[in-house]
C-alpha cells in the first residue's frame, strides 16, 4: 500500500494547504527549519492570505468539496491500516471513489478557474511554457464552464458506476 | 499515392466538401482492402479457426453463447487440466468472446442467423478495417498534412506485421486488441490536446475494454505514464496534462480492476507501479504549480525542493519496504524476460519454449514491415523537429516498441502501429513537397533573395523544388516503392500468414495443391470413437485443439498455468515405459496423442519439441529426467541407431516410431524431418497399443492398456502374446524369481 499512501499523502497535501492553514507549515517545516524557520511559516501565511483574498466563491466551494473528499479518503485509509482491509474490494472502491472524485473535481477546478479569473497560476505557467514557442495553444483550452461541468458529470458517472460494480 | 495527389488537384478548385467526401471514400476503400486481403485463408482452405489459442477462444465463445454471460463469468472447466480443472471464467480475458457474443446476438436480433463460427472467423478482418480507421484518426492528430492519415491507414491495413495476427480465422485476443490499442492512443492524444475530462474518460473506457481483451494492456499502462513523465521532465506540465492523465488513471484503473483476471493487480503488481507513481507525481506537480501562483520565485524554490525531497523519500522508502515485505508482487517472469533475453531460458523453460517468445531475427523486420522500416527513423526525426506533446508520444512509443520488438517476436505487433504512423509522416512530407505541380512562385523566391542580402535567411531558407526532373524522379520512385510494398504485402499474406496450421497444404510435383488434413481426421476419430470423458494426454500445444475439435478432456493445454502438471506430462513422455505407465494410470489417461512428422517431413512435430519436454520435466525432477541423457556422447541429438538408451526407451520415441519401419523395405526406414536412417526393428511398446494413425502419420493415437487380467506386468504379457515357445521360458523364469524373493 505504499504507493497508495504516497498518493494519499500528496492528495491530502494539496487542498489541506488552502483550507486549513496549520498543515502547510507542518509539511514544509521539515527541511525548511534547516535554514530559517520563520520564513517557512511566513511563506505559508502569505500563501494562505493570497489564497483567501483572491479565490472566488465558487472555487472555494469546490475546494471545500475537495477537502471533504480528502477527509473521507483519509478516514478510509486510516481504517484500512488500523482495522485491516478485510473487504478489500469495498475498501478499494470506496477509497478510489474518493481519490477519483477528488481528481475529477480538481480537473473541474482547473478548467473553470483558469478561464475565469486567472487566479495567479496562469501567468506563471505561461511564463514557463514560453520556452517552447511552438506551443500553439497556451493554457486556456477554451472549454466553457458548461462544457467542463458536463464533462465532470460524465466522468463522475463512469467513476461511480465502476465503484458500485466493484464493491461486491 | 492517390489520396494526396487528388487532394492537390482539388485544392483551391473544389470546396472542402469534395475533399471530405473523397476522404471518406478512400477510407472505406482502405478498410475494404484491409478486410479482403485477410480472406486468403478462407478462400484457399475454408472458414476454419486457426492454430492453437483461437480454438480455446472459440470454445469459450460457444460456451458463452450457449450458457449466457453469467455462467460464462463463473465458468469452472473440468474438461481441461484433468484432475485439477481450471477456473476459466476468472483466468481469461473475456473481451474477445464477449465482443463476438454481442455481435452474434445483435445479428440474431436483426434476424440474420449467422453461425457463431463464422463470426469468430471473420472478427479479426472486420476489426482490422476499424484499425485502419483508428490509424487515420491517430495520424491525423500528428500531422497537418491530409495525406498522412490516409497513408497511415493504408499502411496499417495491409502491413504484414499486423496481418500476421489478424487473418480470417485467427480468432485471438490480438484480433481486437490492436484496434483498441490504436484507438486508445488516439483518444489519449486527443485528451492531452484538449485537456477535457470527457476525452480522458473515453480513453479510460477504451483502456478498460483493452484490459478485458489482451494482456498487452500493460504496454498502455506503462506508455501513457511514461509520456506524462517525460512531459513533466521537459517542463511541459499543463492543466491539460493533469486533467487527462488523472482522469485516465482514476477511471482506467478502476475499470481494469473489473476484470476478474486482472483483479487487484493494478495496485499489487510492479508492472503497474509506474502509473501509480506518475499519478502521485503529477498531483505534487499540480500542487506546486498551484502554490507557485502565490509566491515569488525564490521562496518557491525552497519550498519545492523540501517538498520534493520529503515525498520522494517517503514514497521510495515505502515502495522498497513493501516490495521487500512482499505486499507488492515482484515483476512477473515474462516481464523479466523482456529485459534479459537469457532469463527465460534459464529460469522458466516453459516461456522460452514458445517460439513467439524468441528474440526477433532481423530479417523479420523487413519481412513484416518492408519499406516502412526505413521510413520509420525519418518519421521519428520529423517528430523531433516539431516536438509538440503528441510528437513526444510518438518518439517514446517508437523507442520503447522497437526495443520490445527486438526482444520478442510477438511484440512486433505493438511496433507496427507506430511504424505506420512515422512512415506515413515521412512519406506524406515527401509527397507534399514533391507533388506540387507548380514551381515555387517567384515572389517567395524574391523574398528569399532579399532575405539573403540581410543574412537572416541562413536560419530559415525558403526551400522549393524547381525542376520537373527531380520531382518526377522522386515521385516515380516513391510510387514504385508503394507498388512494391503492396506486392510484398500481398505475397507475404498469401504465402506466409494464411495457413491455418490445422490444415496443411503442400504442392504436388505437378503444382496442384495437396491438402493434408491429418489433425482434423484424428480429432474427429477421437470424437466418434471414444467415450465422452476419455482423457487424452498430449503435449500442451495440442490441448486447446483437442478441447475444441475433439471435445475430450485433456491433461494440459496452452494455458500454461500449472508448470508442475506440464512437467508431469513431460516426464511421462520422456521416461521409460515402466516409469510412465504408473503416471498415466494415476492421471486416468485413456489415450495418448503424439504428433509425428517423419513420414511427411513436417518439422513441427513432437520429437523436435521433445527437448523442451525433457527440460521442463527436469526443472521439477532433476534426478529422474536429465537432458544430458538424451544427447549422445558427442553432444548430438540423434534418433537413429546411435541414439542414447534414454532416448530409445522414452515413451515419446517409442510412440513416434512404433511400427514405422513396417512402411519401408527392411533396413530402409527414413525419418524425413531429421533426415536420418532409423534402426531396423521398430521399438517395442508394451503398455500402450496403437489405436489410430492418421493418413499421413502426423497424428498417432495410443490407447493406454488396462492392467493385465492375470496380474502380469505388461512386458511379460506382450512377450507371451507374441511367441509362445521362447517366451514361455522367460515367463517361467519370472515367477521363479518372484518366489525366491
Amino acid at each position: 500500500m505504499a504507493p497508495k499512501r504516497h498518493a494519499a499523502s500528496t492528495t491530502s497535501a494539496a487542498p489541506s494547504t488552502p483550507t486549513p492553514a496549520p498543515p502547510t507549515p507542518k509539511l514544509s517545516s521539515g527541511p525548511a527549519t534547516l535554514k530559517t524557520n520563520a520564513s517557512a511559516a511566513e511563506i505559508a501565511g502569505h500563501v494562505w492570505q493570497q489564497y483567501a483574498s483572491t479565490t472566488p466563491q465558487r472555487t472555494l466551494l469546490l475546494d471545500a468539496f475537495m477537502a471533504f473528499l480528502v477527509l473521507v479518503g483519509g478516514l478510509q485509509f486510516v481504517y484500512c491500516v488500523l482495522a485491516g482491509n478485510y473487504p478489500f474490494n469495498a475498501f478499494l472502491s470506496g477509497f478510489s471513489a474518493a481519490v477519483g472524485q477528488f481528481v475529477l473535481t480538481a480537473s473541474l477546478r482547473m478548467q473553470t478557474s483558469d478561464s475565469g479569473t486567472g487566479s495567479g497560476s496562469k501567468p506563471s505557467s505561461k511564463g514557463k511554457n514560453a520556452h517552447f514557442a511552438d506551443e500553439s495553444e497556451e493554457q486556456g483550452t477554451g472549454t466553457s464552464h458548461e462544457r467542463a461541468f458536463a464533462d465532470y458529470i460524465f466522468g463522475s458517472l463512469i467513476l461511480h458506476f465502476f465503484c458500485v460494480n466493484f464493491i461486491n | 499515392m492517390a489520396p494526396s495527389s487528388l487532394d492537390v488537384v482539388l485544392k483551391g478548385s473544389s470546396g472542402r466538401n469534395t475533399r471530405g467526401l473523397l476522404r471518406v471514400i478512400i477510407l472505406c476503400t482502405i478498410a475494404a482492402a484491409a478486410v479482403s486481403s485477410r480472406l486468403f485463408s478462407v478462400i484457399r482452405f475454408e472458414s476454419i479457426i486457426h492454430e492453437f489459442d483461437p480454438w480455446f477462444n472459440f470454445r469459450a465463445t460457444k460456451y458463452l453463447v450457449e450458457n449466457g454471460f453469467y455462467s460464462f463469468w463463473d465458468w469452472f472447466d473440468d474438461r481441461t487440466w484433468h484432475p485439477l480443472g481450471r477456473v476459466t471464467g476468472g483466468t481469461l480475458y473475456p473481451g474477445l468472446m464477449v465482443t463476438s457474443g454481442v455481435i452474434y446476438h445483435i445479428l440474431r436480433l436483426l434476424t440474420i442467423p449467422v453461425d457463431i463460427r463464422n463470426i469468430c472467423v471473420l472478427l479479426a478482418p472486420g476489426f482490422s478495417g476499424l484499425t485502419a480507421l483508428a490509424m487515420y484518426l491517430l495520424t491525423s492528430e500528428m500531422s497537418d498534412s491530409p495525406s498522412a492519415g490516409l497513408l497511415a491507414a493504408a499502411f496499417m491495413g495491409i502491413t504484414p506485421g499486423y496481418i500476421s495476427r489478424s487473418v480470417a480465422g485467427s480468432y485471438d485476443n490480438e484480433a481486437i486488441a490492436i484496434f483498441l490499442l490504436v484507438f486508445t492512443f488516439y483518444l489519449w492524444i486527443k485528451a492531452v490536446k484538449n485537456g477535457s475530462i470527457m476525452w480522458g474518460a473515453l480513453t479510460a473506457l477504451f483502456y478498460g475494454y483493452m484490459v478485458s481483451a489482451w494482456g498487452g494492456y500493460v504496454f498502455i499502462t506503462n506508455l501513457i505514464p511514461l509520456h506524462v513523465f517525460v512531459l513533466l521532465c521537459m517542463g511541459r506540465y499543463s492543466t491539460r496534462v493533469y486533467i487527462s492523465y488523472t482522469t485516465w488513471y482514476a477511471l482506467g484503473t478502476l475499470g481494469s480492476m473489473q476484470i476478474p483476471f486482472v483483479g487487484f493487480l493494478p495496485i499489487r503488481n510492479s508492472d503497474h507501479m509506474s502509473a501509480l507513481g506518475v499519478f502521485g507525481l503529477i498531483q505534487l506537480v499540480a500542487f506546486a504549480e498551484f502554490i507557485r501562483g502565490y509566491l515569488p520565485g525564490k521562496q518557491f524554490q525552497k519550498l519545492l525542493t523540501s517538498m520534493v525531497l520529503l515525498t520522494f523519500g517517503l514514497g521510495f522508502g515505502g515502495l522498497v519496504l513493501l516490495s521487500v515485505s512482499g505486499v507488492i508482487a515482484p515483476w512477473s517472469g515474462r516481464f523479466y524476460s523482456l529485459w534479459d533475453t537469457g532469463y527465460a531460458k534459464i529460469h522458466i523453460p516453459i516461456i522460452a519454449s514458445v517460439s513467439e517468445h524468441q528474440p526477433t531475427a532481423w530479417p523479420a523486420f523487413f519481412f513484416d514491415l518492408n519499406f516502412l522500416i526505413w521510413l520509420f527513423p525519418a518519421g521519428v526525426f520529423m517528430c523531433f523537429q516539431k516536438l509538440k506533446d503528441e510528437h513526444v508520444f510518438v518518439v517514446i512509443y517508437s523507442v520503447l516498441a522497437s526495443y520490445f520488438a527486438g526482444v520478442m517476436v510477438r511484440l512486433m505487433l505493438t511496433l507496427t502501429p507506430i511504424v505506420c504512423v512515422a512512415a506515413a509522416l515521412a512519406l506524406s512530407c515527401i509527397l507534399d513537397n514533391f507533388l506540387v505541380a507548380s514551381t515555387p512562385s517567384t515572389e517567395t523566391k524574391a523574398k528569399a533573395t532579399t532575405e539573403d542580402k540581410s543574412l537572416r535567411s541562413a536560419r530559415n531558407p525558403v526551400v522549393g523544388i524547381y525542376s520537373w526532373f527531380s520531382k518526377s524522379v522522386v515521385v516515380a520512385s516513391v510510387t514504385l516503392y508503394l507498388l512494391m510494398f503492396v506486392a510484398h504485402c500481398t505475397w507475404v499474406t498469401s504465402n506466409a500468414y494464411s495457413s491455418p496450421s490445422v490444415v496443411l497444404a503442400s504442392k504436388l510435383p505437378d503444382g496442384s495443391q495437396f491438402i493434408i488434413d491429418d489433425y482434423r481426421e484424428a480429432y474427429y476419430w477421437l470424437r466418434q470413437n471414444t467415450p465422452d470423458n476419455a482423457k487424452i494426454m498430449s503435449w500442451w500445444d495440442y490441448g486447446y485443439q483437442i478441447g475444441g475439435m475433439a471435445d475430450r478432456p485433456t491433461l494440459v493445454d496452452n494455458n500454461t498455468w500449472n508448470n508442475t502438471h506440464i512437467a508431469t506430462v513431460g516426464k511421462a513422455m520422456s521416461s521409460r515405459e515402466e516409469v510412465s505407465y504408473p503416471i498415466l494410470r494415476q492421471h486416468d489417461v485413456d489415450y495418448v496423442l503424439v504428433v509425428f512428422g517423419g513420414l511427411l517431413g513436417y518439422s513441427g512435430d513432437d520429437l523436435n519439441k521433445f527437448l523442451w519436454m525433457v527440460r521442463i520435466a527436469e526443472g521439477i525432477w532433476p534426478d529422474e529426467v536429465k537432458e544430458r541423457d538424451f544427447f549422445t556422447a558427442r553432444g548430438e541429438y540423434r534418433v537413429d541407431e546411435e541414439a542414447t538408451p534414454a532416448m530409445k526407451n522414452s515413451l515419446m520415441y517409442k510412440m513416434s516410431y512404433h511400427n514405422y519401419q513396417s512402411l519401408f523395405p527392411p533396413g530402409q526406414a527414413m525419418d524425413r524431418v531429421r533426415g536420418t536412417k532409423l534402426p531396423k526393428e521398430s521399438p517395442q511398446l508394451n503398455t500402450l497399443e496403437e489405436a489410430f494413425t492418421s493418413e499421413n502419420w502426423i497424428v498417432r493415437l495410443y490407447k493406454v492398456k488396462d492392467l493385465d487380467n492375470l496380474g502380469r506386468d505388461h512386458s511379460n504379457a506382450v512377450a507371451f502374446d507374441k511367441g509362445l515357445k521362447r517366451k514361455r521360458a522367460t515367463k517361467r523364469k519370472g515367477p521363479r524369481v518372484l518366489r525366491t524373493e
